[in-house]
């Protein structure tokens, strides 16, 4: 128990203390100021423009491709890092080289297929 | 003290990457599946590159044709004799699971004769996208367009995936395998040319559903990990034999990992989005859902609670015999209320798969041999049946409600005569292999002393035996009315579909022994 748990004691003790500073930060924040709404105070601050329309706005679903594929790429570097650190050592050679040359065909396989399928022009 | 264990991982990466082994893979065990993935990512490509009116057959002819040759493997591996646990034991090849692949394979051949058929509609059964606002503007559009040609490669990964599935010895592998062959299922799902509304109901239900269930059952899998450190399937069973982990754990892992396991066999009470799903998918699909996906999901729970929970050690009998009774009773009397075709084959697949979980209870050679050969009869039957479900069809495509069924017999009597036979075959009459494989799934359970599942299951038979009875007298005994619908003439690959269910379906009436041996012989697990 002790040891297993005990090296997260320090990312614990590290949470209650930003939680403690946190609600301590605000709740003082509170006490302290004075409290006078007022219409204009109530809107939604948006770089000293008036805010336009509603808070219910839709966003552009073309940023969803991009955002996946982003996502595909950065977890396929997740995997190629650990293998950067083994395929050259003995045991693992050319077989361990073609492996990953696989399956990071088959992610641009995927990247290829968008391609061809103009997903990736913004028109 | 994490300092410092951080600072010695970096200054030594040599000590951890020394300790990295390279897996032996046995490849060609596994390279049935291999093949099956190639061609679905050669799909891809074809997709995207091959000219547009070259496009559907070079599909067609590339899942095909790599249906065939990874069965071709599938034998030569079974005829070598070995069972061997490969990819540091993650994947199990052995005669379970080469005789599950086999049926995948064959099974997804018929499947794909019906999803690749053109003639009954323009285009085929499928549109190209499956998000636009039904009713839109372009999604009209899209109704009269030629349907798109990735459906091939997602049936190549769905197929790939569940012969990973039914050979998966790690809970790890079985994870990325339920999700290899469900995603694809989801997207098709809501491709379906007509009533889209429909149709994308049924995938966002199966998705969302379908999504949950997944969730379940890596919070089992992380659960057995606590209880076991490991999460291979023999590994957990030396826990689980051992008995001195954390029992909590154990029983809290086994129970979340049977609710993802059951959610995709659609076992009572997990079943409820089975009747909206198979109703809304194009009917090739639930076609593909209803035998292949089926066989899979119960090759899984085969391996799963043979392999890893040892009946002696941790007892999980009373629960899924509870849930089998349950899925008989609910699918059985549920059927009888409906009026929809493919609602009542929905509910009909829910009990059947109450008859399967009966023979994997037998916990016997027997059992899993019965099981294994009611999956591949049942396959046969349901795929002819939806086969024949796409050829009744009217101006607005398939006439699934009931009522448009009636007189069906006195317009077109071929038709009407073999979905007569399939019907025969669902209730288990005698000479069809309804009733062959029932009889193997309940002299199992018999044998195994279960007389409570095997009156249950009796019982339910005879009730379920109703709705297809009168669907058989709906079609004979009523008068075709004004609006009864046409029956398609049926193209090359639907009819050539029909012909190797109906034909599969009399010969292991008839004459099941060849099959009933090689699923008497292939019951042995490796782990």
């Amino acid at each position: 128990m002790g040891s297993y748990l005990g090296s997260y004691a320090t990312l614990g003790l590290l949470l209650v203390v930003g939680a403690g500073f946190f609600a301590v930060a605000f709740l003082a924040n509170r006490a302290l100021r004075p409290h006078r709404p007022h219409a204009e105070k109530l809107t939604s601050y948006e770089c000293g423009l008036d805010p336009v329309g509603g808070d219910w706005a839709q966003s552009q679903i073309r940023y969803y491709v991009y955002a996946y594929l982003y996502v595909l790429f950065a977890v396929e570097s997740v995997f190629l890092f650990p293998w950067a650190l083994v395929f050259d050592r003995p045991g693992f050679g050319m077989v361990t080289l073609a492996e990953m040359a696989v399956f990071i065909g088959v992610l641009a396989l995927g990247l290829l297929y968008a391609w061809r399928k103009r997903v990736l022009h913004w028109t | 003290m994490a300092a410092e264990v951080l600072a010695r991982s970096l200054a030594e990466p040599a000590v951890l990457a020394a300790d990295v082994k390279l897996p032996d893979i046995d490849y060609l065990a596994i390279a049935p599946m291999l093949v099956l993935f190639g061609a679905a990512c050669v799909g891809v490509l074809a997709a995207a590159f091959v000219p547009q009116r070259l496009r559907y057959r070079v599909q067609v002819s590339l899942v095909i044709g790599a249906l065939l040759v990874a069965l071709g493997l599938i034998v030569t591996v079974a005829r070598a004799g070995r069972a061997v646990a490969t990819a540091g034991g993650a994947i199990a090849i052995d005669g379970p699971a080469l005789f599950l692949q086999g049926s995948v394979a064959v099974l997804g051949v018929v499947a794909v004769l019906l999803i690749a058929e053109r003639s009954l509609e323009r285009g085929g059964a499928f549109v190209s996208r499956a998000s636009l606002t039904p009713g839109s503007a372009a999604d009209r559009d899209q109704a009269e367009q030629p349907g798109a040609t990735e459906v091939y490669p997602l049936v190549s990964f769905a197929l790939a995936g569940m012969m990973l599935f039914v050979s998966a010895n790690d809970l790890l592998t079985l994870f990325v395998a339920l999700e290899v062959f469900s995603l694809p299922l989801y997207l098709l799902c809501g491709l379906a040319r007509r009533r889209r509304l429909l149709s994308q109901e049924s995938a966002v239900k199966y998705f969302l559903l379908g999504a949950f269930s997944s969730a379940f059952f890596l919070y089992g899998v992380a659960l057995l990990y606590g209880f076991a450190g490991a999460t291979g399937l023999g590994a957990l069973r030396k826990a689980v034999q051992a008995g001195d982990g954390n029992t909590t754990l154990l029983f809290l892992g086994l129970a979340m990992l049977a609710v993802g396991l059951l959610f995709k066999v659609a076992a009572v009470p997990f079943h409820v989005w089975t009747p909206d799903v198979y109703q809304g998918a194009p009917t090739p699909i639930t076609a593909l859902m209803a035998a292949c996906t089926k066989v899979a999901a119960f090759g899984a729970l085969l391996r799963v609670f043979t392999v890893a929970f040892p009946v002696g050690a941790v007892d999980w009998r009373p629960v899924l015999v509870a849930i089998a009774i349950a899925t008989m009773l609910v699918g059985a009397v549920l059927a009888v209320t409906q009026t929809d075709i493919k609602r009542l084959l929905a509910y009909s697949s829910i009990a059947n798969a109450g008859y399967v979980l009966t023979g994997v209870l037998a916990l016997s050679a027997a059992g899993v041999a019965g099981s294994l050969f009611y999956l591949v009869a049942y396959g046969f039957v349901v795929l002819a049946a939806f086969g024949v479900v796409t050829l009744v069809r009217d101006a607005d495509g398939e006439a699934t409600h009931l009522s448009r069924w009636a007189g069906l017999g006195r317009r077109s009597p071929l038709v009407a005569g073999v979905f007569t036979f399939l019907m025969m075959a669902f209730a288990g009459i005698p000479l069809t292999s309804g009733f062959t494989s029932k009889f193997a799934v309940f002299s199992a359970a018999l044998g195994s002393g279960q007389v409570t599942l095997v009156v249950v299951g009796v019982l339910s038979s005879a009730v379920l035996a109703f709705p297809y009875l009168r669907v058989v007298v709906l079609m004979y005994l009523s008068e075709p009315a004004e609006d009864t619908p046409t029956v398609s003439l049926p193209g090359t690959l639907t009819a050539a579909a029909l012909a190797i269910g109906v034909l599969a379906t009399a010969l292991l009436g008839v004459a099941p022994a060849p099959v009933l041996d090689l699923a008497a012989k292939a019951v042995q697990f490796v782990s």
